[in-house]
């Protein structure tokens, strides 16, 4: 009866053909939860393997046997590493990453209130860093070779160089310090409203601005003028098209592709990246969560710190990839 | 005003002197009659509080993983926290370090000093409105003493055998007898809480100046006046903002900047600068804080004295303490205790750098080839220039030093307290009594120098149980030339708390007990417009 009618294709391969960008971007996202998965072996393994554990870390040199003995038995440190693994990783899927062994309140709590800040300031630094930097690149290819290109690389590439604690540093200086226009520090808090909160994040966001801008910028700028080194691009200008519609019109659709994939990396940079920006900014964010954590081998922290940096830097890569592959049909078809 | 009028103003805007003690010493100091005058009348004006306003305090040490449990506070910041919200049973004297009644009126020991018997003051409310009892008293104290606590008072309080309540009355009986008692129940983790806390550690009601309005840790604490407060000689400010912030260069900034008007632990290298900056004022107080360099009295080579005081004579403290701590801090003797304590030992002759004899006794222990010197930065700040600089001076008197930096992450665990020779910290202790019993008794967890000396022990528990003040100090004096001519321990240098203010902060009092005015700052100053 069940006799399947005879076929060389397998029916993997058919839906794969039928549906080529539905499933890369399947077969994407299983990628994506498998990396995951293997990040979260790792921050546990390698979290393990740290000298010092919470008890004689937290309690420092005032550490007696005692005090010792008494938190690794209440936290059941004693137990074997796979049990506490598994544990760990069930909670962590149903979105519990439990309680900080050192303050006692709820780490998803925290997180939800860390990561949120981290998000708007690295949001609000995004909003003003792409567009400005994809424009800056179209302008200076416009301008390829002439002076605003080349004030604007000498700029772009100044700011790269310097660290970005250094930029905060000058920033603070001139704008906190010497004018006492901006806001310093910069911290948030839950009762802040939010034209007082812009205004607390002002420097941290113009740091972060200046450290991502060139990156993006030159890509940019090198995508489109590989582009325009091409046939088509010449038939643009023969058929008497202005530069700067050609620009617009044909080049930068055809340079999309590396383009996002630079926007995407930093983007994730803004968020998993700013830790040092956060210490100097006084801003409080996951990054400045996550090294007063490791200090102390707060586990759960850390690995929910640790996992939530790895699924934003894996789920903004996966995104690129696939608009990347929406961008470029070609890229469906791997040979 | 050179520097010593500038220190004789500001204990006279502190409370801390009378006009005729001022004019005294003013004029001994070469200043004319009618300056000196009006010196004192500016500072006295100074002195008087004016109230109102809101301090923000920009403070490291915070953590997001700070407590609000007084059982677990460790954080400089949770330290000031505690103290803007909490009051003990008895406070420190901020110039002598004597105990002095805070919630406890008044205490009465027994002969033998073993049974210690407290009255409790009437009439104080908790902010909740809640009025004070014996019972809570007893509560809180049981929940630090609790052997299966994590309290860090725990050792502190380790010989309280039993606490109990009478009548109004608090009485403690120890195991052995212990003159110090109420300085130890100054241990800023013993916040009175209702019913000890137990209910709930982490509500943060207290009989404090100030009420805990909100709380993010490791970034902001705020306060409110606490209008009930039980004393009227504090609390000067209406509300207090502090704020984490754990970069040294962000303290500096957001002060000359005006956005707080206190920070703490100013790094010595950059006060020159801050100095500068017209409206700061760096507030530098004598503490009993000490940078060590520990030796392991029972390992070779160390368990030969001649090595260590070859070893003790090859330290150039005068200039550890002009390189490493910026001028900030005091020489040490290579005993832990300073001036800051009451019954300090005086008249013990000060060791100085003396290649010479270094060179002697080195030859006479008869060790040869390197000594290896363990260090990292977490021992201490500078530790590792420190390191080099000694290794620089015991060249001079023909010792070879071998500098070997350890990973600051599990320095403590793997490095201090485990391996013979060593850079390491300690902070001070309320009593010479509690410093010697925690790191030089035979017994001790934290004997880091594995000093053992039965005569030592024996003096010690003689001297806790001692109520006669000249026979303790004579003990003391004895101990301490135990430690400094025989004991491992080598100790350059007692380092001074270097915070910083604004012009506006009035009031500052330098309390020899702790940093940040022991902890109460926040609660003493106040703003002047």
């Amino acid at each position: 009866m069940t006799n399947p009618a005879p076929s060389n294709v397998l029916p993997g391969l058919r839906f794969r053909q039928r549906f080529p960008l539905l499933a890369l971007i399947l077969e994407r996202f299983v990628l994506s939860i498998v990396l995951l998965f293997a990040v979260s072996v790792l921050i546990f393994g390698g979290l393990e393997a740290l000298p010092g554990d919470f008890a004689t870390t937290y309690l420092g040199q005032s550490a007696t046997p005692q005090a010792v003995a008494n938190i690794r038995r209440d936290l059941g440190l004693d137990r074997p590493v796979t049990t506490r693994y598994v544990e760990w990783l069930g909670s962590a899927v149903q979105g519990d990453f439990g309680t900080s062994w050192a303050s006692k309140n709820s780490v998803s709590e925290q997180i939800g209130k860390r990561l949120g800040n981290s998000l708007f300031l690295a949001g609000f630094a995004a909003v003003i860093s792409v567009p400005l930097a994809v424009g800056l690149g179209m302008l200076s290819v416009h301008f390829r070779n002439r002076m605003p290109d080349k004030i604007i690389n000498v700029i772009s590439l100044a700011a790269i160089s310097l660290p970005e604690f250094f930029i905060g540093y000058l920033l603070i200086l001139f704008f906190a310090v010497k004018f006492g226009m901006a806001t310093f520090p910069a911290t948030v808090y839950d009762s802040m409203g939010l034209v007082e909160r812009l205004k607390a994040i002002a420097l941290p966001t113009a740091t972060l601005v200046l450290v991502v801008l060139a990156h993006m910028m030159r890509m940019t700028r090198a995508a489109i003028l590989s582009v325009m080194s091409s046939a088509y691009m010449e038939t643009a200008e023969l058929k008497g098209l202005s530069a700067f519609r050609a620009i617009v019109k044909h080049a930068a659709p055809n340079a999309l592709a590396p383009i996002i994939n630079v926007v995407a990396l930093n983007l994730a940079y803004l968020v998993v990246g700013v830790v040092v920006v956060e210490v100097v900014f006084v801003y409080p964010g996951m990054g400045q969560y996550m090294v007063d954590a490791v200090t102390v081998r707060d586990m759960p922290v850390v690995q929910a710190c640790g996992l939530i940096f790895a699924a934003v830097y894996i789920f903004l890569n996966m995104t690129a990839d696939i608009l990347a592959i929406i961008a470029n049909p070609r890229l469906r078809h791997p040979r | 005003m050179n520097d010593y009028t500038k220190y004789l103003t500001s204990r006279v805007t502190a409370g801390g002197l009378s006009r005729r003690e001022f004019m005294g010493r003013a004029m001994a100091a070469g200043i004319t009659l009618a300056v000196a005058d009006k010196l004192f009348t500016e500072s006295a004006e100074a002195a008087e509080p004016k109230h109102g306003g809101h301090l923000k305090l920009g403070l490291e040490g915070g953590a997001a993983t700070d407590s609000k449990d007084p059982a677990k506070f460790l954080s400089q910041f949770m330290f000031c926290v505690g103290r803007c919200w909490g009051d003990m049973l008895v406070e420190s004297d901020p110039l002598t370090g004597a105990a002095v009644p805070a919630l406890a009126e008044s205490w009465e020991p027994s002969k033998d000093a073993v049974t210690w018997t407290f009255k409790i003051r009437k009439g104080v409310k908790f902010h909740n409105g809640k009025e004070l009892t014996i019972d809570d008293v007893v509560a809180t104290l049981k929940r630090h003493t609790d052997k299966s606590s994590e309290s860090g008072a725990l050792g502190v309080l380790g010989s309280i055998k039993e606490i109990k309540a009478d009548g109004g009355n608090l009485v403690l009986t120890l195991s052995e007898g212990n003159a110090d008692m109420p300085l130890l129940l100054s241990d800023y983790h013993l916040v009175i809480q209702p019913n000890g806390g137990v209910d709930d550690p982490l509500a943060s009601i207290g009989t404090g100046p100030y009420k805990l309005t909100s709380f993010e840790p490791g970034v902001r604490a705020t306060f409110e006046k606490n209008k009930d407060d039980w004393r009227t000689d504090r609390g000067y400010v209406d509300s207090i903002e502090i704020i984490g912030m754990n970069d040294a260069t962000a303290r500096i900034a957001a002060l000359s900047s005006g956005q707080v008007h206190y920070i703490n632990r100013v790094d010595p290298k950059t006060v020159s600068l801050l100095k500068r900056a017209p409206n700061v004022e760096i507030l530098s107080t004598a503490g009993r804080g000490h940078y060590v360099f520990i030796m392991h009295c029972d390992k070779a080579p160390f368990d030969n004295n001649d090595l260590r005081l070859a070893l003790k004579y090859a330290m150039d403290r005068e200039t550890m303490v002009q390189k490493i701590l910026g001028g900030y801090g005091k020489v040490g003797n290579d005993f832990p205790i300073n001036s800051t304590y009451a019954l300090f030992p005086e008249g013990i002759e000060q060791r100085t750098y003396d290649p010479d004899k270094a060179a002697f006794h080195y030859k006479k222990s008869g060790h040869s080839g390197s000594v290896l010197l363990r260090t990292s930065e977490v021992a201490f700040p500078g530790a590792v220039d420190a390191a080099v600089l000694y290794q620089e001076s015991c060249k001079k008197a023909g010792i070879e030093i071998e500098v070997k930096r350890e990973p600051g992450d599990g320095y403590w665990t793997n490095v201090w307290n485990v391996q013979p020779f060593s850079t390491s910290y300690w902070g001070g202790r309320p009593t010479q009594d509690q410093m010697y019993s925690t790191a030089y008794l035979s017994t001790a967890d934290w004997n880091d120098t594995k000093f053992k000396r039965p005569d030592f022990d024996k003096l010690l528990l003689q001297a806790r149980a001692e109520l006669d003040e000249a026979k303790r100090k004579d003990m003391y004096r004895t101990m301490a030339m135990m430690v400094r001519d025989e004991g491992g321990v080598i100790l350059p240098m007692f380092n001074d708390f270097v915070n910083a203010s604004t012009k506006q902060v009035k009031g500052y009092v330098h309390d020899i007990g702790n940093d940040m005015s022991n902890g109460y700052v926040a609660t003493r100053v106040w703003l002047d417009a």
